[in-house]
């Protein structure tokens, strides 16, 4: 079949920053095809020089809204990589809970106000006001409960105020252990309808077997916080080694920057995470993935959208699980932080490197730091989960197109915006790190 | 009619907008009284036609610049919305450095692609008829200000320091616990978030307009803190204060 179409969709909607696709098919065969990140470049790397590695949280935290907390965590864990400093058993476990309440947070924007509108056919969330209230509801009163968790444990979501370097400025009390729980054991009845729905919807169908990127562990416990870098082509290494994995390039179709490790393209995220520890899944989420017809390895992008629904069942009983613990251990308060600059100097400062990798709502997170015997920033380095996606989802266009080509163009078109928001792209973390080309627009 | 409500991110972490969806259900309160025609981040659909415009994010490229000017030629209101919009915020840290050495060494060899320029707050490139600071905002002052927006009436935000809801929070002075903090010199209007939780204030409702200079210095005197690290610390959000506002043209 002999055909022209051409696809220009300028600002993707329902996906966090400014992104276009572009997809031209002359004659039938696919001539480009690619997805171009139009951010404006914000230089955070560059501002950070000179800055404390006390303030690295407060400043990275501002890369994106959405994964505020999952950025502060990455923050916080190359500062205190760098200055040689270990967290205690009680921060650890309070970090584990905030990036639950992120995953859940984001998981669950992504599912119901992102996603949800493609696969009911409609254009965003507002006309499900009127045809789906019920639902429409139930994804603000998640939203919301995740946020006043975050309220109670860190200050509030959208950049977190109590979690910085060595700790917390404020620990949760009785009551606030007790609230916390009261709001999350509520949810269980609203996370099975979300299941419901899901299993329900109709995903497309597509198949592309890639390489799977995630953090990787020798415990039981499904990695989020801590590990190694791992992947299904059996890579693994250190967290330093980041860079390895990550190897960034430079592509000529777009001036982009691109990553991959063992083949052509990698995945990061939900359904990298469970394609890797699909067996350290919380039982009810195992369940979950069952009904959701999700086992590893499942390589159609599109179900990164149920990934995230099995996950945000293993982070609710997660998170139940280490407030539990609280309430029967009790929160040292003892152990709350001094903030400001580390004016009070109760940790030693020294010269040094640290990396932080921490799996975020999109996937594997790096931030490195080298600071000086001051503490002073001296270079800094993050790579973000979206950016290591985009050169995967462009291999998925590359394959998808062909397989649709019979279709409408308004069919195409649709179908590319899905695929791309399948991936939940943060082009507004991503770009601050990417070069970008800026199309004639 | 109902207002009609045009939601815009310029350069920012879109926070602010999520503070919107923060609201739970008591959004679809607001959007009982509002209707929102673009809303990129969440909405396919789009409008040119609006009255309210709402804008996110600093203007840091020749292509802001433009791109603000034309909304605020179809907009009757204009609401700047978050810090990077009111004061320039965090993105302002760039306009420290040599805008061509930072592109270099964030880009490397791509930094050919870029055109930046120092960041501005919003209204230093257009009349700008509604301030909403704080990064991120602080949702009862959304409230506070929609309603006033809504109803043609203006928002004052309060010109005086932070330390005023601090001390009304019974918080013990970050001062006293040795501690440099930026409520003495910071808007207040944000109830004290970040030291209600333990944390400091880093000026990110911008500052006073008439800090009380004198006992700032009297305060670093007494705590022998060094004048630059506050300095350094103003300017986390507040460095394009320093830029020479364009004559905003309505």
């Amino acid at each position: 079949m002999s055909r022209n179409v051409k696809v220009n969709v300028e600002y993707l909607t329902r996906v966090e920053g400014h992104g276009n696709i572009v997809v031209n098919v002359k004659d039938g065969k696919l001539d480009d095809c690619r997805l171009d990140i139009v951010e404006s470049p914000r230089f955070f790397e560059g501002m950070l020089r000179g800055r404390s590695i006390f303030e690295a949280q407060h400043i990275t935290s501002r890369i994106c809204g959405i994964c505020a907390c999952g950025h502060t965590l990455a923050s916080i864990q190359a500062g205190e990589d760098a200055l040689g400093f270990k967290p205690s058993e009680q921060t650890i476990r309070l970090r584990k809970l905030l990036l639950h309440q992120e995953m859940l947070d984001s998981h669950i924007l992504h599912i119901y106000l992102l996603v949800a509108p493609d696969l009911l056919g409609v254009k965003s969330f507002v006309p499900l006001i009127e045809t789906h209230n019920k639902v429409v509801r139930r994804a603000l009163r998640m939203k919301k409960a995740f946020n006043d968790v975050c309220d109670i444990l860190v200050g509030r979501h959208v950049h977190p105020i109590s979690a910085i370097v060595g700790g917390f400025t404020k620990l949760p009390k009785e009551k606030d252990l007790d609230a916390m729980l009261d709001i999350l054991e509520g949810l269980r009845p609203d996370m099975e309808a979300t299941l419901e729905l899901l299993s329900a919807l109709k995903f497309p169908e597509f198949e592309r077997d890639t390489e799977y990127v995630a953090l990787v562990n020798d415990s039981d416990e499904y990695p989020l916080l801590e590990g190694d870098i791992g992947s299904t082509d059996g890579l693994r290494m250190p967290k330093k080694d980041y860079l390895k994995i990550t190897n960034e390039f430079v592509v000529p179709h777009s001036s982009a920057k691109h990553t991959k490790a063992s083949r052509e393209s990698y995945m990061v995220g939900a359904l990298a995470r469970l394609n890797l520890n699909y067996n350290k899944l919380h039982p009810k989420a195992k369940k979950a993935a069952e009904s959701l017809k999700l086992k590893p390895v499942t390589t159609n992008p599109f179900l990164n959208t149920a990934a995230q629904a099995v996950e945000c069942v293993h982070c609710l009983e997660e998170s139940i699980s280490i407030l539990e613990y609280f309430k029967e251990k009790g929160v040292k308060q003892e152990e709350a932080v001094v903030v400001g600059l580390n004016e009070k100097g109760t940790i030693p400062v020294r010269a040094g490197s640290g990396v932080g990798a921490v799996e975020v709502p999109r996937g594997i997170l790096f931030h490195n730091y080298e600071i000086d015997k001051n503490g002073k920033i001296v270079n800094a380095n993050c790579v973000i989960p979206t950016g290591q996606n985009l050169n995967n989802i462009e291999h998925d266009m590359r394959k998808l197109v062909p397989e649709i080509l019979d279709r409408k163009d308004e069919e195409i078109t649709l179908a590319m915006e899905m695929l791309v928001r399948a991936y939940d792209p943060c082009i507004s973390c991503s770009a601050h790190f990417l070069n970008v080309k800026f199309i004639n627009r | 009619m109902k207002p009609r409500v045009a939601f815009f991110d310029f350069t920012c972490c879109e926070g602010c907008q999520l503070q919107m969806a923060n609201f739970g259900e008591a959004l679809l309160d607001i959007l009982n009284l509002v209707d929102v025609v673009t809303f990129r981040e969440v909405m396919s659909e789009r409008s040119e036609d609006y009255d309210i415009a709402i804008i996110e994010g600093s203007i840091t490229t020749d292509h802001d610049v433009e791109r603000v000017k034309k909304i605020r030629e179809k907009a009757k209101v204009v609401i700047a919305y978050g810090s990077c919009a009111t004061i320039g915020g965090i993105n302002g840290m760039k306009n420290k450095f040599d805008l061509e050495e930072i592109k270099k060494y964030v880009y490397k060899d791509g930094a050919k692609h870029f055109s930046t320029i120092p960041t501005r707050a919003v209204h230093q490139v257009i009349k700008v008829d509604y301030f909403i600071n704080n990064c991120p905002v602080y949702p009862p002052e959304v409230i506070k200000v929609l309603k006033a927006a809504l109803q043609g009436i203006p928002y004052e935000v309060p010109d005086y320091a932070v330390c005023v809801e601090c001390k009304l929070n019974e918080n013990i002075c970050m001062y006293d616990k040795g501690i440099t903090c930026l409520g003495p010199v910071t808007k207040a209007g944000c109830n004290s978030w970040c030291i209600n939780n333990g944390n400091i204030c880093y000026g990110c409702r911008g500052m006073v307009s008439n800090p009380a200079k004198n006992g700032q210095m009297d305060i670093l005197q007494k705590y022998k803190i060094p004048l630059d690290w506050v300095v350094n610390k103003v300017d986390m959000y507040n460095k394009p204060r320093e830029l020479e506002e364009e004559k905003p043209k309505k």
